[in-house]
């Protein structure tokens, strides 16, 4: 081993090469980070097979099934709302990828150690946090609006022969661009627990505690203030975005209820942002 | 150069870093020694802006670390514990760290040839052993050229080449007029590497100053003395308020060489100085066979300083004389 190349002094064109750590240039480390983990490019395939696969199996078992024996009810749920059916199956299950994606992309800084180089290079913290969620944020809005048309074409491509559905339908194009942004936010509300419980098994649990159990516990809650928990959970009323038929007793609108969604989600940013900064890494 | 001053920090109701000052002067090697548990890591990590101080500051360079525009360009940090992701490559690890700096893509590489991780590079780190794990905390400390550097026990778990190019890598960067802290529990391996030393025990400052300084201060004033009459000197010893034990040495560094095919008992003399057991030798006419005043070693330094302030009371019972059992035999 060399000792006299030890000094490793950077050279003076590599020092004027060099620009102020801008958050273009913390938003590109970010990047490095996401794309260099295995896991998270191996998620985030998995997010875009299970999704757009779901939608267009279940489709194409409901359209082979067509007036079988015992799928009159399933056939008329299909006539009065495509689009809940479409992306009901898809999204449904999906969605538990993104869970788990938005949660271990901070968890993994802290059970790897990553977060002490990550806070040593940026020891003011929160810039970090945000360039991750500007760089998160990106890629699931393109991946999930991908997600969101892919599965919207296929399904309804499949569909056509019984239930026709197009993208000028009343309320369509907003339902499938929302259902791209209801992934978005999901997988921010995934990080931002993530970073408020920095452990990777509560972390998942709480997140797909809050999308599929806590709506069925909160459906059980009698009366009107049940049913006025229930419109406002995070889950329940971000979901909203991506349908089309109103269901009885709805309670909010398809954006009242998306601008529920991201409230919960930048509360719960600001209390790890709080935390990030107070806590000892 | 680093300044700490009055610094502490006590996780509930256990103070790991109690009202600690002291400062790092660039130029030179400067050892953090302590016993585990002292509080070396958490005044590292104070220092790194990692942890919150209970009070008191930390400064590089007269600014706190979070203060520091693009800090890995100021400081450069090896921390005990592990801190790159198993299934990212050693470049990945590098680049963003470039990135974040704003620092040039091949930065990269030239740390990757500097540390010999070149032929690596690509591979998952979570395959590396440790030495190469450790090769790759050193390439992230020096990546952005920085004038400051605390390394948390680097030699930890190194083969003894690793060790000789750490010790040589940080001695050289000291010649550069770096500012170059390195803590470990190897008090031997500070004697050889550090020029001004730090010890610390149960979070507080126990000496800070120059290498031989802590050793000589360290080491009580012994004296070797072989003699085929030891009873004899012992009382001269005693009646001048010395003392003599018989048959043990208090430092082991190296003195067993001459003894071979003497079988004349050994004493050892603490309270008076050689020349003077040399004059009562003579006075009394007592055939002397060796008289070496005895040069500590910083191990025995260390274990002087420190054993009031070991972590475990039961460990911290009787370190110097256990030393002294040690070496005997």
């Amino acid at each position: 081993m060399s000792i006299t190349a030890a000094s490793g002094q950077l050279d003076s064109a590599a020092a004027h090469a060099s620009h102020p750590a801008g958050f273009a240039r913390l938003m590109q480390a970010e990047w490095t980070k996401i794309r260099s983990v295995r896991s998270t490019v191996w998620t985030l395939l998995l997010f875009v097979i299970i999704t757009v696969g779901l939608t267009a199996l279940f489709s194409w078992l409901t359209v082979s099934n067509w007036n079988g024996p015992r799928a009159a009810p399933r056939d008329a749920r299909v006539l009065s709302d495509p689009i809940g059916f479409i992306f009901g199956a898809g999204i449904g299950l999906g969605q538990l990828t993104i869970c788990v994606l938005g949660v271990l992309l901070i968890t993994t800084e802290y059970t790897t150690g990553v977060i002490r180089a990550s806070l040593l290079a940026v020891p003011k913290r929160y810039p970090m946090l945000a360039a991750k969620l500007a760089v998160f944020g990106l890629l699931m809005l393109v991946l999930s609006e991908i997600v969101a048309f892919g599965s919207f074409f296929l399904g309804s491509a499949i569909l056509h022969s019984r239930v026709p559905v197009s993208l000028s339908d009343a309320g369509v194009l907003r339902a499938t661009l929302g259902a791209g942004f209801y992934l978005t936010v999901l997988g921010i509300f995934a990080v931002a627990v993530g970073a408020l419980v920095r452990h990777t098994a509560a972390g998942i649990s709480i997140v797909i505690g809050v999308v599929l159990v806590v709506p069925i516990l909160a459906g059980l809650l009698p009366g009107n203030w049940g049913a006025h928990i229930n419109a406002y959970l995070p889950q329940q009323a971000g979901s909203l975005i991506y349908a089309v038929h109103s269901s009885s007793g709805q309670l909010l609108t398809a954006w009242e209820g998306f601008g529920v969604f991201c409230i919960w989600t930048v509360l719960l940013l600001a209390a790890a942002t709080f935390l990030l900064d107070r806590r000892d890494a | 150069m680093i300044e700490v001053t009055d610094l502490s920090k006590s996780f509930g109701d256990k103070v790991a870093v109690d009202h600690l000052s002291f400062t790092v002067e660039p130029g030179r090697v400067t050892g953090f020694l302590g016993p585990n548990g002292a509080g070396k890591s958490t005044t590292m990590r104070l220092i790194l802006g990692l942890d919150h101080p209970t009070g008191g500051s930390a400064t590089i360079n007269g600014k706190k670390y979070a203060q520091l525009a693009r800090p890995l360009r100021t400081v450069g940090a090896l921390l005990e514990a592990k801190s790159v992701h198993s299934g990212r490559s050693a470049r990945n690890h590098l680049l963003f760290l470039a990135q974040t700096q704003g620092l040039p893509g091949r930065r990269v590489d030239e740390m990757l040839d500097l540390v010999g991780l070149r032929d690596v590079a690509n591979k998952r780190a979570g395959g590396f052993s440790l030495g190469m794990g450790q090769r790759l905390g050193v390439a992230a400390a020096l990546l952005g050229d920085p004038q400051v550097l605390l390394l948390d026990e680097p030699v930890n778990g190194l083969d003894p080449e690793g060790v000789l190019w750490i010790r040589n890598l940080m001695k050289h960067l000291a010649s550069q007029g770096r500012t170059v802290l390195v803590s470990s529990h190897l008090m031997n391996e500070m004697a050889v590497t550090a020029d001004h030393l730090i010890v610390i025990g149960r979070g507080r400052l126990i000496v800070a100053a120059g290498t031989e300084e802590v050793i000589a201060r360290g080491s009580g004033q012994t004296v070797r003395v072989r003699t085929p009459q030891p009873d004899r000197l012992t009382d001269l010893i005693v009646a001048e308020g010395g003392k003599a034990v018989l048959g043990a040495t208090s430092n082991g560094n190296g003195t067993g060489a001459a003894s071979s095919g003497d079988q004349a008992p050994v004493l050892t003399v603490t309270g008076v100085a050689a020349p003077r057991i040399g004059e009562l030798a003579a006075s009394a006419s007592i055939v002397l066979h060796e008289l070496t005043p005895q040069l500590g070693t910083l191990e025995d330094a260390f274990l002087e300083l420190t054993s009031d302030s070991l972590e475990f009371g039961h460990l911290g019972a009787e370190p110097a004389s256990q030393s002294i059992e040690g070496t005997a035999r």
